[in-house]
Formats: C-alpha cells, structure tokens, sequence
C-alpha cells in the first residue's frame, strides 16, 4: 500500500500528490513514470513523475481528470492509500547521460502544455540545479489552467506564458511564442516538447523547419508498463517501439503523431460507457464534483 | 482392469461455457479418482515418470489414490512439484507423463494429470499442508519474477530455512498463470492463489510492483541489501508481431495485452475498471496454446472467432485438448492460412484481414513440411479485431541493466542446464527467461534445480 502523503489542487481538474513510494524516489530520474492503480477493481494508470524527495521516500504526480479512472483517482485524500504504485518507468531523459559542461554550452527550451507542465518540471529541475540555464513556454486554455509557473520560476528558469483565450500573460498557442523567440534571434539546440499530443505535433513540425532538434514525451495506451502486452506501440522513423521500454521521449522529428493520436483514441467509446453506468449510480465513489 | 477404458471426466457443456468464464473441466470426484487410479498397473519400471520433468513418483502416488488415501498421495506429490494443482491442470501431459504410460500403447494412458488434480485439489479443500520450513538458516536469496519457475525457487529455498523475498514487477503475483492462462482453465481464485498463499505460509515474502533493472537493480539486492544469492524468473513476456501494414491499426493486439486485459486485469467482469475491445468477429493469427486461449476468450466475450494458421491442422502446436475444447465452443480454423495485410479504414480501425492460403511443401532439413503460398489465392477475411498471437521473447530489461550477465541471440538469459548459474557469480536463471516461452512444469523443474545449486553454493561457502 503506498499512502498519499499530501494532496493539492493546483487547477480545475488538476491534482497534484506526494506518495510515498520509497524505492521508486530512490531510483526516479527526470523523465521517467510510474503506474498507479488505487484499488483492486481500477486500471493501471500510467503518470509522469513530477518530483521526488529521496529523504522522505516520496514520488509526486501530476494529473488531469479524464475519465472514470483519473476521476476516481481524485476522490482520493492525504491519508489514504493506493493499493498499487510501480516504478521508474521508462527510460529518463537523454540529456541527463550528457556531460555538464556540454549541456551547459546548449540552449535548452521546454514547451509545456497543460498538465504536461508538469512532467516539464522535474527535467527544469535537474538542469537548473546542474548549472544549465533553460527557457520555459507554458501554454494553457485561460488563467486558471497555468500550473507550476512559480514553481519553474524559482527554479531560475526563463518562463513565457500563453493562453488560448488570452485572459492572462499573452493570448496564442505555444507555437507562436517559440516562433517568435527563434525569429527574434535566439537560436536554439534542443526543444523539449511535452504535452497534448496535437501540441506536441505542430512544435515538432515547427521545429523540423529550423532543424532544431526535438525531444517529445508520448502518452500512448499502456497496461503492464514493462513491455508485456505491446498497447503502447509507436512507429518512430520506420521502427516499432514500445514507448514504456524504449520512451516515452523520442525524436520528435521521427514520431508518426497521427497513428499515436489514432491510436490514443481506441477506448473511448468502451471507457464512455463506464463513465455513463458511474453516472446512473452504479459506482459508490461520490465523484463528478466540479467535472463538465 | 487395464482394459478397461478411462474415467471420463465431467466437464461444463460447451454452449454453456462459452457464456462465462469458469472452469471447464470440472475434475475427478473421489470415487471416480479411485476407479481411474485402478486402471494404472503400478509398473516396476514405470515409463511414465521419465517423462515427467519433476519425476513425480507416479506409480507410488496412484497406488495412495487406489486405497483412497488422498493425504498420502499428496505427500508424495509433494516431494517432486510444489504447484501440483496448477500441473495437472495446463501440463501438456499428452506429450509428457501420459504420453510414455505403457498403457497409451494398446490403449488409453492413466489419467496422470486428472489424478494429480483431483489429489491436489482434495489437498487444498482439506487443508493438508505437505510441507513445513526448515528453521531460518540466516541467507537471504532475492527471486525475481513469481511464475512457476521463481515461485517453485522460492519455496524450495524457504522449505530449505532461507528467507526469500520475491520481487514482481505486476501488482499480482503469479506471472503467466495470472495474466496469460484464463480462467476457464485455470481458476485464479482458488488454485493459483492459495499456491501462492501456501508459499507465504512457508515465509516468503512477495514485494509486488517492483520492476528490477528499473526500481532496483540485481547489482544493488547483492551490494546493497544484503541478499546473498539472485534467481532470475523473469519470464519471456515480451510479444513479437508479424510486421505486416497495418498492424498497429486499431483493433490490432498482443495476445498478451488481450490476456493481461481479461485475466489479471478483469476486463470481462463489469465492476473492473479496465476495457477490453473484442469487435464482432475476430482473427487470432498463431496455432499454439496461447492462440488457444485468446481465441476461446474471445469467443466468451462474444465475438465470432477464427483461428487463422499457416500450416494444417496437424502441426498446431497448442494441446489436442485445448485445439477440441476450442471446436467445441464455435471457434472456427483456417488452416494453411497466412495473413499479409491488415486493412484499415480512414480513421484507423481494421476492416479486414488480406490472407494467402498456403499448401504444404517438401519436408525440409529437419523433417517439418514448410508452408508455401498457393499462386493467386489471395483472399480477405473481414473481422474488425485480429489478434497476433506469435510467440514471446524474453524482455531486455534486465540484461540491460545487469553487467556482465551473458544473453544469447533469442535474448535468452545464457544459464547451466543443471544449476541455472549464469555468467556472474550468485546469479541465477531458470524458466523462459532461459529457454525462451515453454511450459509451467520445465519452468518449476529449473526453478528446483536452480533452488538445490544456491543452496549448495550457499552452505558451502560457509
Ligand atoms: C507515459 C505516460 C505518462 C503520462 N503522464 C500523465 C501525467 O503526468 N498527468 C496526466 O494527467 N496524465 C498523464 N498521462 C495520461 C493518463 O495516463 C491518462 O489521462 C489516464 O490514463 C486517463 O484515464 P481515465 O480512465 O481517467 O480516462 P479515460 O476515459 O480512460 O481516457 C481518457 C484518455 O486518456 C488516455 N488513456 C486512457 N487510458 C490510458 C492508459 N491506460 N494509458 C495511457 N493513456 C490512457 C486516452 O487518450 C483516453 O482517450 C500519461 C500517460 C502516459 C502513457
Ligand atoms: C496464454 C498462455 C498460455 C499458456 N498455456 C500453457 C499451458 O497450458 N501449459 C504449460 O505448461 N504452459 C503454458 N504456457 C507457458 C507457461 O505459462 C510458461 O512457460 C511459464 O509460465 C514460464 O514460467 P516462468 O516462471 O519462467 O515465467 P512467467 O510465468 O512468465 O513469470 C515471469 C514473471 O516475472 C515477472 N517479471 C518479468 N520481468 C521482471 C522484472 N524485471 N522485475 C520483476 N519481475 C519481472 C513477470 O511480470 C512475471 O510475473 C502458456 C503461456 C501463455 C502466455
Ligand atoms: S507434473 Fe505434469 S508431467 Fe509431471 S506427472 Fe504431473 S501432469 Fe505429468
Ligand atoms: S506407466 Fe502407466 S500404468 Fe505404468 S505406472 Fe505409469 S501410469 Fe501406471
Ligand atoms: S504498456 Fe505494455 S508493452 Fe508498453
Ligand atoms: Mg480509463
């Protein structure tokens, strides 16, 4: 049983958790994620790490609710336990197998959107703290839906921020901010795009003009998480790969982002049907709260 | 007596079964157990226990079950093979101990595996325990993975006074006989739990959710926590796929992912949060066991199911029994069948399944006739859901992250056939990892060797 420590609110439909999960905090690298599953009856979910605390032997996660299981991942409250939280998954981020001072000659540019800011975090975090100075984008639907821009702030990082509606910071997609920063001159050597799928594809194609390098983070259907069952397939360049053993980054330039996109969508009509007999009373857990 | 024919054994009628998921074989009573175990003739030099890979005693244990003494005949099973009643359910027994009983030359074998069932399972509901542990002798072993072959180590090193943990990578433990082997031949409930349950009893320790080469490595159990000795069991879990177009196409599975989703997973009971998608009508490419399985639970889940193979009907290499339960229940085969193509409509869901018929050539070097393309045949099958059930090999992730720890081309963990020791001191291997995807009963025989040679080392280093 892993027990969630701490529990926050960090927008509508976003939850942030500390759980404590010693083994995976003691292995975690940027990067990596993990697999939760809260009860005997709910789905392996997989989630990015976010943080983690060696010391205090805690792992935390970042989520949007979306469906019936992240729903009901939400109900769950500081002090209450997950029957199932496996990890590091995947592999960690390229970068951090680079020497430092190499690292420190590049000009490093993150593209956050949503929730993926998030999993944007962690790697923020490691290069910041080795000396490496980056830039940040986060883009997010309005106001309410920014998360971590203080904390990446803090972190020493450069952060631009952009919203769909435009009630805060600037208004327009995250496209057109890294656009503007490479057409006004700075000239980037890698970006690191982690987000919705459909963002993640216009930065790679973007970046594909300027032959910027491109590291993306997909989040196809997974189960096992360990590459048991092969749900998590992706073609990148003319290779099949496992994004839970072989990513989840790849080189953006190379991902089939239609297929995955295809691919992502696979269960919606089984997973709607679940959520509908959830509505009708079928399921105890009192959930739905603030959900449209 | 030896004339006579076997006991039939009572099963679920096929219309029935195909609605749900419980055991089709409904076993042995006792009376029925002690009237097969009379057929047996007891033989001095008994063929049938040469082929058993644990070398159960056969004979010994039969003549227990003749006098009904069903605890006896327990023991005695006990000595040889610590998942008895998961053996005498999914053992290909036709090929192995049944397959040599000198009764199968004029006639029909000894129901060997019906017997073991029936003892073991009269063992379970009668809470016979077989075994005690020797006390703690102070010497850690890690086993890594809990299928047959690192829960057979694990007990067999807990039984011997070590204190065993087993570490899994899934959240349940049990390895293929929880996510691959359904239900229906293999209940989850009461037998492969309470085997489990058992080994906790002796003491072992089982840390699920911990995936090693990720959460910690085989380098950190020995330098740092303390184990004294690593037995790898981690199985061949990872899928190949034809790498014909189309294949990741939605609608397109493992058979892995179509197991794992049904049986450790749930998918096909409505409170479990896991979907499953089964479509109308369904292809499941492959002719083994494992082809078996995801097309019978296919075939409870509703769909018209075909089993398309590239060779007759007489090289499947799935069970003869499971190849009749599978008729039984509608599946239909297409044999000398090979898919080239999957079709796929405009928004990436499979339409259907472009196939060649194929006839059977000259044998080749080793004897097996090679399939070979019948000109212009090319057909379309159309099913809206294929399953790619090709074989396994084992994952990477741990002789990745292992220094010095040999594999072979397969990506088989390179191990003794007698001690499972690999190419690095105190590790050890045993089961699939080693051999590549085989069967429960060769991976508890490794997992016993392997469990005597660590001991061995063990005790003699000090
Ligand atoms: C490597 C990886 C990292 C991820 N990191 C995060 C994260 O940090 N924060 C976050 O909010 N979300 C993350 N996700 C996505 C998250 O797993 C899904 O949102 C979640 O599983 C949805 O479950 P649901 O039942 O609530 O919704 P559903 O109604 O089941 O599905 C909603 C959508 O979520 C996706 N999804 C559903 N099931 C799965 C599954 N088993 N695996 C992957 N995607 C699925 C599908 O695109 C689906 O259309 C990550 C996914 C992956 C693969
Ligand atoms: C669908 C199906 C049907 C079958 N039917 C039969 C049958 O009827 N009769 C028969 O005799 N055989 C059958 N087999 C084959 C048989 O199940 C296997 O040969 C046997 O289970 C192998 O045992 P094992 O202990 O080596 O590995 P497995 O049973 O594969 O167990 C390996 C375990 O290790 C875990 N693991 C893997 N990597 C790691 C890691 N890095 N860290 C921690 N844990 C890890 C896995 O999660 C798994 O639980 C079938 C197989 C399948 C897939
Ligand atoms: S373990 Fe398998 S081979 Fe051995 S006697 Fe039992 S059924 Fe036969
Ligand atoms: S070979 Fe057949 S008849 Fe002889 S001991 Fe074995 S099971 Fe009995
Ligand atoms: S999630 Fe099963 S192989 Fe990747
Ligand atoms: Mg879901």
């Amino acid at each position: 049983m892993y027990k969630i420590v701490e529990k926050r609110q960090l927008a509508p439909q976003i939850y942030l958790m500390d759980v404590e999960a010693p083994r995976v905090a003691k292995s975690a690298k940027p990067g990596q994620f993990i697999i939760v599953k809260t009860d005997e009856k709910g789905e392996r979910i997989p989630l990015t790490i976010c943080d983690y605390d060696t010391v205090k032997g805690t792992v935390t996660i970042v989520f949007q609710t979306l469906g019936k299981s992240t729903l009901e991942m939400a109900d769950y409250q500081a002090g209450d336990y997950f029957t199932d939280f496996a990890g590091p998954l995947g592999e960690a981020s390229e970068f951090i197998f680079e020497e430092i001072e190499a690292l420190k000659q590049q000009k490093i540019i993150f593209v956050a959107g949503g929730v993926g800011t998030a999993p944007v975090y962690p790697q923020v975090k490691w290069l910041q703290q080795q000396g490496v100075q980056v830039d940040v984008i986060i883009g997010a639907r309005n106001r309410e839906m920014v998360i971590l821009e203080e904390e990446l702030k803090a972190l020493g990082a450069r952060v631009y921020v952009t919203t769909d509606d435009g009630s805060y910071s600037r208004k327009g997609l995250v496209t057109d901010v890294l656009k503007e920063l490479i057409d006004n001159g700075t000239r980037y050597d890698h970006v690191i795009a982690i987000g919705p799928m459909i963002m993640m594809k216009f930065v790679a194609k973007l970046t594909k003009e300027y032959a910027i390098k491109t590291t993306i983070s997909l989040n196809p259907i997974m189960v096992d998480g360990t590459g048991m069952c092969g749900a998590c397939r992706v073609s990148v360049g003319d290779e099949i790969k496992f994004a839970c053993v072989d990513g989840p980054e790849f080189d953006g330039h190379l991902v089939d982002f239609d297929e995955a996109m295809r691919r992502q969508a696979m269960y919606k009509t089984e997973e709607g049907r679940e959520m509908l007999a959830m509505e009708k009373g079928s399921h105890t857990g009192g959930c739905c709260g603030g959900h449209n | 007596m030896s004339k006579a024919a076997r006991v039939p054994v009572r099963e679920q009628c096929p219309k029935q079964r195909v609605t749900n998921f419980d055991e089709v074989c409904l076993g042995y009573s006792l009376e029925e157990a002690v009237a097969e175990a009379n057929r047996c003739l007891n033989c001095k030099n008994a063929k049938c226990v040469g082929d058993c890979p644990v070398a159960i005693n056969i004979p010994e244990f039969v003549s227990h079950v003749k006098k009904g003494e069903i605890a006896e005949a327990a023991k005695v099973i006990a000595q040889a093979s610590a998942l008895p009643a998961v053996c005498g359910r999914v053992c290909p027994q036709e090929t192995q101990c049944e397959g040599k009983c000198i009764l199968g030359i004029k006639g029909e074998a000894v129901a060997i595996g019906k017997l073991e069932r029936f003892v073991a399972d009269w063992a379970r509901e009668n809470q016979i325990t077989a075994a005690e542990a020797a006390p703690k002798n102070g010497k850690k072993v890690a086993v890594i993975g809990s299928g047959p072959a690192g829960l057979t180590c694990a007990g067999d090193l807990a039984l011997k006074g070590y204190e065993v943990t087993i570490f899994e990578a899934l959240h349940e433990p049990g390895g293929v006989l929880v996510y691959g082997i359904p239900e229906f031949r293999l209940p989850k409930e009461t037998v492969v739990k309470a085997e489990i349950e058992n080994l906790k009893k002796l003491g072992v320790a089982i840390e699920t959710n911990v995936v090693i080469g990720k959460t910690v490595t085989i380098d950190e159990l020995l330098n740092e926590e303390g184990f004294d000795a690593v037995f790898i069991g981690s199985g061949a879990g990872l899928p190949k796929f034809m790498g014909i177009a189309g294949e990741n196409a939605n609608g397109v599975f493992s058979a892995n992912e179509f197991l794992t989703r049904n049986n450790l997973m749930k998918a096909f009971k409505e409170e479990y949060s896991t979907p499953i998608k089964v479509g109308k009508k369904v292809a499941v490419v492959g002719g083994g066991n494992v082809a078996m399985d995801a097309a019978r639970t296919a075939a409870r889940l509703g769909a018209e199911t075909h089993i398309v193979y590239r060779r007759s009907e007489a090289e499947l290499p799935a069970r003869v029994e499971e190849v009749h339960h599978a008729k039984e229940e509608g599946v239909i085969f297409d044999v000398l069948t090979n898919p080239t193509e999957i079709l796929v409509d405009e928004k990436g869901w499979v339409t259907g399944l472009k196939c060649v018929k194929m006839e059977l050539g000259e044998p080749d070097a080793g004897g097996r006739r090679k399939p070979v393309v019948v000109a212009d045949s090319e057909f379309v099958m159309e099913v809206d859901t294929v399953i790619m059930s090709l074989g396994t090999s084992p994952n990477p992730l741990i002789s990745s992250t292992t220094q010095g720890l040999e594999i072979n081309k397969w990506q088989c963990i390179v191990a003794d056939e007698e001690t499972g020791l690999t190419s690095r001191e105190r590790v050890y291997a045993g089961g699939d990892a080693v051999t590549g995807a085989a069967t429960v009963i060769l991976a508890m025989g490794a997992g016993k060797k392997a469990a005597a040679a660590i001991d061995e080392m063990l005790m003699s280093s000090k």
